[in-house]
């Protein structure tokens, strides 16, 4: 039964980074209509930024919680300004190369100079050890990893669904054109957006880092599983795709207690099942 | 082809200088076709102007060139002695001109109340809330309901309200009337004249020539990407088989 | 939505002529192959590639369809031939039957579920898709997991021509290119071929005009994976051997790159854009980690600047119909 609730807290862990990008990644194709395959690549830069720090500025944690989606999302930006608004206008699937390509050239980067293991990254002091909560042992780490993943979803969502600028971003979203003609600078909007996203991804890669390696292609095979649950949970709603991401973790968690072997692939399967019955997924707004 | 500004009789300035709005040889592209060929127009401060024509004539596209929303755009549009004819939307927004477009342009994804809120205020002299609800009062009721769920009517009031807020003086209305009931019409038609007593100066694109007649102070005629005509309120009566062969009507 | 290819010229009796032209002159130079001192290992290899790419590109280029895992169809196939050559002790016929047929049952399979969605996300779900496979085969024992089927014998083709014969299996393989790409010629200037760029120039127009355009594009797919397939039954001869590397994402990624790079939509271009990229990753092994940065920036560089491709700015240059 330990067992049980173990793979639930793991399946959770995942579910909270699942929702993180997802997150992101949504937010990202609303206001930019680009899937941003460089997602993978930029979580992994914020779990670097968090080892650098440390490592090089004797800078811990919870200033790297700051610091790290600040200066990843910077770097977003400026992606954003110099590579990516020249692909408005264009075909999507152009937005989904170029990012890929970013993707490579970072990843390939970073592979140069750290090769492929992975760095070790500590637990902060406050968050070791654990608690016995009777029915199970729990990591302190890890039960702040899910808390603070859910409150960081949830105040996304309400800054985008309850505030004046998510309702500049979705009406953004919606009609770009005419929002700017109300005298409200657009480009420096998508900009922020993209940047918004990009620092969802790296705050994930800060919260990975004590708990996975820090490896260079950390974010490679986790980009494809967010692919994976933003087709099941359609990018239509910012809610949906918090959910389906923490119920997708949880679902994989229960996978690899009751059928391990299923346990890297359910999530794709899963993705199969919902196309054949449901193919603008769970939150359905046709692309 | 007729010396539009001299021939177009202003209503409440002199129609030298002080135009509000001075646009000449406006040519304008929707990727490679070319739409305008040559629109050449004033509008002075206070009135309300019409541009009347059949669909296709480039009247909507008139306007978005105006507004900066049209990407390739040549010739000159002087707004308040300010050139704009290189300026980007956000920019034209922010000197004072607001645009209302035909197809309304409610977000679905805000409600009534961030819907009336969105366009950002952009110098003084706006309306405030009370005095919009005071024009509409409807919307004050709908304030929590989803952005499309209203009525078209509610809509192009909505639409017009929310621009009121921003301290524009220079109103752009896209056939504001289009698919609406006779008596929403006349509702639109009472506003109008509200606001143009309120001081405001609005361009107006119709095709219900009939609704134009009842606010409009001067009207040009769109045709092919040119302004063919144009003529004063006044001379509304003698132009009446003009209209016929222009408009088709 | 702007197509991505801006294929203008139809099948044109004059761009026919130009496109057999250059076949002929490129079947020319690839068959004198043997007799200039180029390893002909590093052309074999190429030759697959280039027809997988071409597979790939029928896709993209004429059906408006990015796939983002078509090593699913490489893999699957190269795992199939590899059984039935070592395991089944097939001969290479019909292992090549085996791994080809494979592709086309995993086509349309993987077709069925990804045709439902457009654009965006048919990209995603091959990829997806193609992910689900690689784990599968990660897991399964017949593919022998990270080692991969090793040592898989050449033997003798139709009983007669010997495989281990490098010169034999080279004139093999080029035959199968050749034969593979002139089925894709022959496709893109079909009738099917017609409506096929039609839907990807306007899809809404081809379906008010009547097409049933899920089964253009579901029939395209399995066409495409099927070639794909072969390429990657053809290939097991020229490594003899069959791994994961085939079926990661990054193969998947590689294919796209040498389509790109050659020219989306142009009947060459990914027979170019193979040569160079597999000649790239050759001549650039020792940079090691390097080669991706490249793979990245050319990616890069090709969507901004660059997105006609080689074979597409030639014959854009030239007003040839490539």
């Amino acid at each position: 039964m330990q067992a049980l609730y173990a793979q639930l807290l793991v399946g959770l862990i995942n579910g909270s980074f699942y929702a993180l990008l997802s997150l992101g990644l949504a937010v990202i194709f609303g206001m930019l209509n680009i899937i941003n395959f460089a997602h993978g690549a930029l979580y992994m830069m914020g779990a670097f930024c968090a080892y650098f720090l440390l490592n090089f500025f004797g800078i811990g944690y919870w200033w790297a919680l700051v610091i790290a989606p600040i200066a990843v999302g910077i770097f977003g930006m400026i992606l954003e300004r110099t590579l990516l608004k020249w692909l408005s206008g264009l075909d999507h699937l152009y937005g989904l190369l170029l990012t890929f390509g970013i993707a490579l050239i970072v990843q390939g980067v970073f592979q140069n100079f750290f090769g492929s293991s992975g760095l070790p990254y500590q637990i902060p002091e406050e968050l070791r050890g654990g608690m016995n909560l009777g029915f199970m042992f729990l990591p302190v780490y890890r039960g702040w990893v899910v808390v603070f993943s859910l409150v960081v979803c949830l105040a996304t969502w309400f800054l985008i669904e309850r505030t004046r600028l998510g309702a500049y971003l979705r009406a953004a979203t919606e009609n770009p054109a005419l929002v700017r003609a109300f005298g409200i600078n657009v480009p420096r909007m998508i900009t922020l957006t993209y940047g918004l996203g990009v620092g969802l991804a790296a705050l994930a890669g800060v919260l990975s880092a004590p708990i996975n390696q820090v490896r260079p292609l950390m974010g490679a095979d986790l980009i494809i599983v967010v692919f994976a649950v933003v087709v099941i949970g359609g990018m239509g709603s910012i809610m949906g795709s918090i959910i389906t991401g923490f119920a997708l973790g949880v679902v994989e968690g229960l996978t690899k207690y009751f059928y391990p072997e299923a346990s890297n692939t359910v999530v794709f399967v899963l993705m199969v099942l919902v196309l054949l019955v449901k193919p603008t997924g769970l939150t359905g707004r046709a692309a | 082809m007729p010396d539009l500004i001299a021939a177009a009789p202003a209503t409440t300035k002199a129609a030298t200088g002080g135009q509000i709005l001075s646009v000449r040889n406006l040519e304008a592209w929707y990727g490679e076709s070319h739409i305008l060929h040559g629109i050449n127009f004033d509008v002075n401060p206070g009135e309300v102007v019409t541009l009347l024509g059949r669909n296709g004539a480039g009247k909507t596209t008139t306007l978005k060139s105006i507004m900066g929303m049209i990407g390739k755009r040549t010739g000159s549009v002087r707004f308040n002695s300010q050139e704009i004819i290189r300026a980007s939307s956000d920019r034209i927004a922010r000197q004072g001109v607001a645009f209302c477009p035909e197809e309304r342009g409610i977000f679905a994804s805000l409600d009534v109340r961030e819907n009336l809120l969105l366009p950002p205020v952009v110098r003084a002299g706006g309306l405030t809330l009370d005095q919009i609800f005071d024009l509409f009062p409807n919307l004050k009721e709908r304030l929590n309901s989803q952005g499309t769920k209203l009525s078209g009517g509610e809509q192009q009031m909505l639409a017009i309200a929310r621009i009121l807020r921003t301290g524009a003086s220079f109103l752009m209305l896209d056939e504001p009337t289009e698919g609406l009931a006779p008596v929403i019409i006349q509702q639109i038609g009472h506003t109008i004249a509200r606001l143009k007593k309120e001081g405001f100066t609005i361009l107006l694109v119709e095709q219900n020539f009939r609704f134009a007649a009842t606010v409009a102070d001067r009207y040009y005629i769109v045709e092919h990407g040119k302004v063919i005509d144009g003529f004063a309120n006044s001379e509304l009566s003698a132009s009446m088989d003009k209209l016929h062969t222009y408009l088709g009507v | 939505m702007t197509a991505m290819t801006d294929d203008t010229l139809a099948a044109s009796p004059r761009a026919m002529r130009d496109e057999m032209i250059v076949f002929a002159i490129m079947a020319l130079l690839l068959a004198a192959v043997p007799w200039t001192g180029i390893y002909p290992y590093f052309v074999m290899q190429a030759l697959c590639f280039a027809l997988l790419a071409c597979a790939f590109n029928l896709l993209i280029g004429y059906g408006g369809l990015l796939s983002f895992g078509h090593a699913m169809f490489l893999g699957t196939a190269g795992y199939c031939t590899a059984h039935a050559l070592k395991v089944w002790g097939l001969p290479p016929e019909l292992g090549i039957l085996v791994g080809t047929a494979g592709a086309a049952v995993l086509g349309v399979v993987t077709g069925y579920v990804s045709i439902r969605r457009q654009g965006i996300y048919f990209s995603m779900i091959t990829l997806a898709l193609s992910q689900l496979l690689y784990f599968i085969y990660l897991q399964a024992p017949f593919t022998h997991g990270e080692d991969g089927i090793q040592g898989i014998p050449q033997g003798y083709l139709f009983g007669v021509f010997n495989l281990a014969n490098a010169t034999t299996l080279y004139y093999v393989i080029l035959v199968g290119f050749l034969c593979g790409f002139l089925l894709i010629v022959r496709t893109i200037n079909s009738p099917f071929g017609e409506v096929l760029k039609s839907i990807r120039e306007n899809e809404q127009r081809a379906i008010s005009l009547g097409y049933k355009t899920d089964n253009y594009k579901l029939l395209a797919y399995i066409l495409s994976g099927t070639l794909a397939g072969f390429a990657g039954a053809l290939k097991v001869f020229v490594a003899q051997n069959a791994s994961l590397t085939d079926v990661h994402w990054s193969m998947s990624g590689e294919i796209v790159l040498m389509t790109l790079v050659g020219g989306l939509g142009t009947v060459f271009g990914p027979v170019v854009g193979a040569f160079i990229i597999i000649a790239m990753q050759q001549y650039l092994a020792s940079f090691g980690q390097w080669v991706t940065v490249i793979q990245g920036v050319i990616f890069v560089a090709c969507v901004l600047t660059f997105r006609r491709g080689i074979v597409g700015e030639f014959a854009n240059y030239f007003r040839l119909s490539l």
